[in-house]
C-alpha cells in the first residue's frame, strides 16, 4: 500500500505540512518494501485556483491508496474519494516521520468527508 | 462615449458618484452598475418603473460519460484546474471554470459538450431620459466578469451618448472586466493612507490597460495631502474633490443622492463630466 504524506521537504525526516493542495511535495511511502519516493506538487503554490483538485490528481497518479495531511477541502475530498483514495489528519508539526508513526499506530483520524470548507465559501 | 467610475479601494464613493453623475447630465445618459457581488446604484435613484430582467448564462463541460475513457486531455488542457481525470473517473469543478470552450474541442472523444450554467441576472428600467442596467450574480458563484460583460452589453443600441459604468472595487479581473470598455475611467479615492495606497495599484492597472484618467478625492478634508501629492507628482488630474460631510451620510443611509445633499456639488459635477467629454471628442 502507498501513503502520500504532505511535506515541505523531500525526505522522511523533512516537516510535516498541514495543507494539502499547497504543500511543496508528497512523501509517498511502500509499506511493503518501506520504499519512500517524492512527488513534486511545487506547481500548486502559485495556482490561481484549483489546488487541492491538482493535488489529488498528483497523488492519485502516483498510486497511492492513502492520503495523510492536516486538512481536506470539499473538492480535493471529492476527487481523491472518486480515485478510490482515503484521507487520515493529523495535528503533528512535527517530522513526516512523526506523522507516519501515528498512521501506522492506528492514531489518526480517517475522513468521511471535508473536515474544512473550500475558500469561496 | 463610456466613462467609468473605479477605485482600488472600496467604500470610497463610486456608486455616490456615479448616480450623482448620471442624474445630473441633462442628455440621455446610461448607468450600468457593474458592481454585481453588491449591485446598489438602484436605491438611489428616484421612483421608477418596475425592473425587467433576464437571466444570464455561461457555458460549462458537460462530459457523456459513455463516450469518455478518462484520457485526461481535458484535465490537462484546463489551466483553471476544473477539470480532474483520474483514470478510473474524470470530474467537472463548474464553479472553477472560466469557460474558454477549450476542454470540448480538445476532447479526442468528443465527449465533452458545453451546457449553459445560470450566474446571475440583470435588471434594466427607465427614468426619462436615464436608462439604468445593474448585474446581480447569484450567491456562491465566484466568478463575476462574464456577467459584468453581459451587462456592459445591454444598453440598447438605438441609443447612444453618455454610459456612466460603476465598476467592482479592487484592480483584479472583475474591475478590469468593467473599465474595459472605457473611453475614460475617473478613480475615486480618498485622502488616507489605505486610499493613496490602493489608489496607486489602480493607477498601475489603469495605465497598464491606457485608459486616460483622473482623480477624485472623497471626503478631501479628512485625512492629508498625500493622495493630492502623489497625483501632482505623476501628472494625473484631480478632476473634482468632495468635502466630507455629515449631511451625505445621513442623505445616503436614506437612499438619497450627492445632489440631495450638497446640491452646491452640481457645477462641479457638470464641468467634471463635461470636460471629460469634451477632451475626448478632440481626439
Amino acid at each position: 500500500m502507498k501513503i502520500a504524506f504532505s511535506s515541505s521537504g523531500d525526505s522522511l525526516e523533512s516537516p510535516f505540512e498541514s495543507r494539502f493542495g499547497r504543500c511543496r511535495k508528497f512523501i509517498v511511502l511502500n509499506d511493503a518494501d518501506d520504499s519512500v519516493e517524492v512527488v513534486d506538487n511545487t506547481q500548486n503554490l502559485n495556482a490561481a485556483q484549483g489546488a487541492g483538485i491538482q493535488a489529488a490528481q498528483n497523488v492519485a497518479n502516483a498510486g497511492v491508496q492513502c492520503v495523510v495531511s492536516g486538512h481536506c477541502g470539499p473538492k480535493a475530498f471529492m476527487t481523491l474519494d472518486a480515485a478510490g483514495i482515503k484521507v487520515y489528519t493529523c495535528e503533528s508539526r512535527g517530522s513526516v516521520a512523526d506523522a507516519l508513526d501515528a498512521f501506522k499506530k492506528g492514531e489518526l483520524p480517517q475522513l468521511a468527508g471535508a473536515d474544512v470548507n473550500g475558500h469561496w465559501q | 462615449m463610456k466613462v467609468a467610475v473605479a477605485s482600488g479601494k472600496g467604500g470610497t464613493g463610486k456608486t455616490t458618484l456615479s448616480v450623482a453623475l448620471a442624474l445630473s447630465v441633462e442628455e440621455p445618459v446610461s448607468l450600468l452598475d457593474c458592481d454585481v457581488e453588491e449591485p446598489n446604484c438602484h436605491l438611489f435613484l428616484p421612483k421608477h418603473e418596475p425592473m425587467q430582467t433576464r437571466e444570464v448564462f455561461v457555458p460549462v463541460p458537460h462530459i457523456d460519460e459513455s463516450l469518455c475513457d478518462n484520457c485526461g486531455a481535458c484535465a490537462r488542457f484546463c489551466q483553471f484546474n476544473a477539470i480532474a481525470s483520474l483514470g478510473v473517473k474524470t470530474l467537472v469543478f463548474s464553479d472553477l471554470c472560466h469557460s474558454c470552450g477549450g476542454c470540448a474541442k480538445i476532447c479526442p472523444k468528443g465527449a465533452i459538450t458545453e451546457m449553459d450554467k445560470l450566474i446571475g441576472k440583470i435588471g434594466s428600467f427607465r427614468i426619462g431620459e436615464l436608462f439604468f442596467a445593474g448585474g446581480t450574480l447569484d450567491v456562491g458563484q465566484p466568478i463575476s466578469p462574464p456577467l459584468i460583460k453581459e451587462v456592459l452589453k445591454s444598453v440598447p443600441g438605438s441609443r447612444d451618448g453618455l454610459v456612466i459604468v460603476d465598476s467592482p472595487p479592487g484592480t483584479s479581473c472583475p474591475m478590469v472586466a468593467a473599465v474595459s470598455e472605457a473611453d475614460f475611467v475617473i478613480l475615486v479615492t480618498e485622502p488616507t493612507p489605505f486610499g493613496l495606497h490602493d489608489l496607486k495599484i489602480a493607477v498601475e492597472t489603469i495605465r497598464e490597460i491606457r485608459k486616460p484618467h483622473c482623480v477624485v478625492i472623497n471626503r478631501c478634508d479628512s485625512g492629508d495631502d498625500r493622495v493630492e501629492q502623489y497625483c501632482d507628482k505623476q501628472g494625473i488630474q484631480i478632476a473634482l474633490k468632495i468635502p466630507d460631510s455629515r449631511n451625505m451620510a445621513v442623505a445616503y443611509s436614506q437612499g438619497k443622492t450627492m445632489l440631495d445633499a450638497m446640491p452646491e456639488m452640481r457645477p462641479g459635477l457638470e464641468s467634471m463630466i463635461n470636460n471629460v467629454i469634451l477632451q475626448q471628442k478632440r481626439k
